[in-house]
């Protein structure tokens, strides 16, 4: 595809930009992109939005509180050597308590996420289901980012924008 | 109410009707839920068990669920009526076998069952008769949130809904379609479609768990990933991508059978239709088998218009059962019910005592020739 500006050099970058549900979209090389500033001012690339969301997701201190390294859960005596015999933890505290041992345990079950995205239970505070509704609409916007439907990206940033 | 009050007749769920159902049988969602401030069952003493039972028993059983709703201690039901429950599907194998107090809430109309004490707390059910999984989340969603007005449940923000495993963590859900896939085994096909399921992330099993599927050409697929993906995406994803995906590969082999192997094909519906009327024993087994052709047959003929010898023979027969339309054609709901009623436990509970094999085999044959037998 040619460059929509010099109409000569390949067009490498391809923009996209939603402006109240109106889709525009723009083919340029490189250096007209540079010359135009049009990458710095406006867009970034699909790397740096992905780096910008990962470094923006919530540590596990405020979700979590950080858990403890012990061998037995204090609440139910639970051990982890237990899992690989049982197939199943003690109590719901393990998830805290041995939350450094199950993370990769986790993520590789759930094809590599760690955080909650969905249905919160209608008793839990308001400030934790705001802050799992805004991890829910991040993790959808990537998914949105990966599979490069931008309208759906779009509508998500809008809809993460009134949340914050 | 009595398990024989339902043992007479097919459920809801396997009735052969709904969008999609001459290759998506059925419909299913599954909700694990834990109590807050209880252990998980695999660490809980007896009497915290029997505390849980309890109150979830008294709570699932004051939801209006727009139907009659009744409690069935399965600790103190014999094997037969466990046998009988896994085979409907109202509670898992694991439940049936488990030691300690559980039990089942089950909806009259077998569309809702609630298991208590499974591996986790509650497991909350919801089924339905072929391809309708948005209504499935819709009508679990709204049970979940009744039953959270009595109970808290055991949530984290980071990790959802605590479960007993770690597999199961998030949203706790387990989205299953059963998908009747004859053709593709037919035209040695099936491995394709194993290996699409498994790009996909996604468990494959039979209808009774590992290993029934080579004989029902039935196979349950369901999500794996609970974590990290919203219940609406994964029905979602289920409803746009993967089932049609998977009904595509049963059609073109459906087709290809009618385009490219019809000896093939009218050759195994006519041997099933005459072992079927003339069999004086059958096996579970082999009944599975061979219902699972007449089932193919007749949906070729409504949704393909299929035409060879045998479909023909097979849509000539009458139905035994139609009551007072006793000149309407076999119906896929006649077969079903032949294929559920003639299971172990339904065949004994219905006949009222335990019968060894070979009796069972002698009248499952019985039965299934009355049905098929055509009134000269």
């Amino acid at each position: 595809m040619q460059c929509q500006v010099c109409n000569k050099r390949t067009a490498t970058i391809h923009l996209t930009e939603i402006t109240d549900g109106v889709r525009h979209e723009m083919h340029i090389c490189e250096q007209c992109a540079a010359e135009q500033g049009i990458a710095a001012q406006s867009q970034m690339s699909i790397n740096d939005l992905l780096s910008n969301l990962l470094a923006s997701q919530p540590s596990d201190d405020e979700l979590l509180g950080g858990g403890d390294e012990v061998s037995a859960c204090p609440n139910c005596g639970f051990t982890l050597d237990r899992l690989q015999k049982e197939g199943t933890l003690g109590c719901p505290h393990d998830y805290e308590v041995f939350q450094h041992s199950l993370l990769p345990l986790i993520q590789h079950a759930h094809n590599g996420s760690t955080t909650h995205c969905g249905k919160v239970p209608s008793k839990v505070p308001h400030d934790t289901k705001k802050l799992v509704e805004l991890s829910s609409l991040r993790q959808e916007l990537e998914r949105a980012i990966r599979e490069e439907d931008y309208e759906r990206a779009a509508e998500l940033r809008d809809r993460m924008k009134q949340q914050e | 109410m009595k398990l024989t009050d339902i043992s007479n007749d097919i459920n809801d769920w396997f009735s052969g009707s709904g969008p999609l159902a001459d290759i998506v049988v059925s419909s299913r969602i599954r909700l694990a839920r834990n109590l807050a401030g209880h252990k998980f069952l695999h660490s809980c003493s007896i009497e915290e068990k029997s505390k849980i039972l309890e109150q979830l028993k008294a709570v699932l059983m004051s939801l209006d669920l727009g139907d009659e709703v009744f409690y069935f201690s399965v600790d103190q039901a014999p094997a037969l009526s466990r046998s009988f429950l896994v085979e409907r599907h109202l509670i898992s194998r694991h439940h049936a076998m488990a030691k300690g107090p559980r039990g089942v809430v089950i909806a009259r109309r077998e569309f809702f069952t609630a298991m208590i004490n499974e591996e986790d707390h509650l497991r909350l059910q919801v089924l339905m008769p072929g391809c309708q999984l948005s209504a499935c989340v819709e009508q679990i969603d709204r049970i979940d949130n009744d039953v959270e007005k009595h109970v808290d449940y055991a949530f984290n923000p980071r990790f959802g809904y605590l479960t007993a495993c770690p597999t199961n963590l998030g949203t706790g859900i387990r989205v299953s379609v059963m998908l009747h896939m004859p053709a593709l085994k037919m035209t040695g096909q099936i491995e394709k479609f194993l290996a699409a399921a498994k790009d996909m992330n996604l468990a494959v099993r039979g209808l009774f768990g590992e290993g029934s599927e080579a004989t029902s050409d039935l196979y349950q697929i369901s999500n794996q990933v609970t974590l990290g993906v919203s219940e609406r995406s994964i029905v979602s994803n289920f409803e746009s991508s993967i089932i049609p995906e998977m009904v595509e590969y049963e059609k073109i082999a459906r087709r290809q059978l009618l385009a490219k192997q019809v000896d093939i094909l009218d050759d195994k519906i006519a041997r099933a239709t005459a072992l079927l009327q003339n069999a004086n024993l059958i096996s579970s087994q082999e009944a599975l088998s061979l219902l699972s052709h007449l089932r193919l047959g007749l949906n070729m003929r409504e949704h393909m218009q299929a035409s060879t010898p045998a479909i023909d023979r097979l849509c000539a027969l009458k139905n035994q059962n139609a009551g007072a339309d006793p000149d309407r054609g076999l119906s896929i709901r006649t077969i079903n019910r032949l294929f559920m009623l003639t299971l172990p436990a339904h065949l004994q509970l219905n006949y009222g005592k335990s019968l060894d094999a070979a009796h069972r085999d002698a009248l499952r044959a019985k039965i299934i020739r009355q049905a098929l037998h055509q009134p000269t």
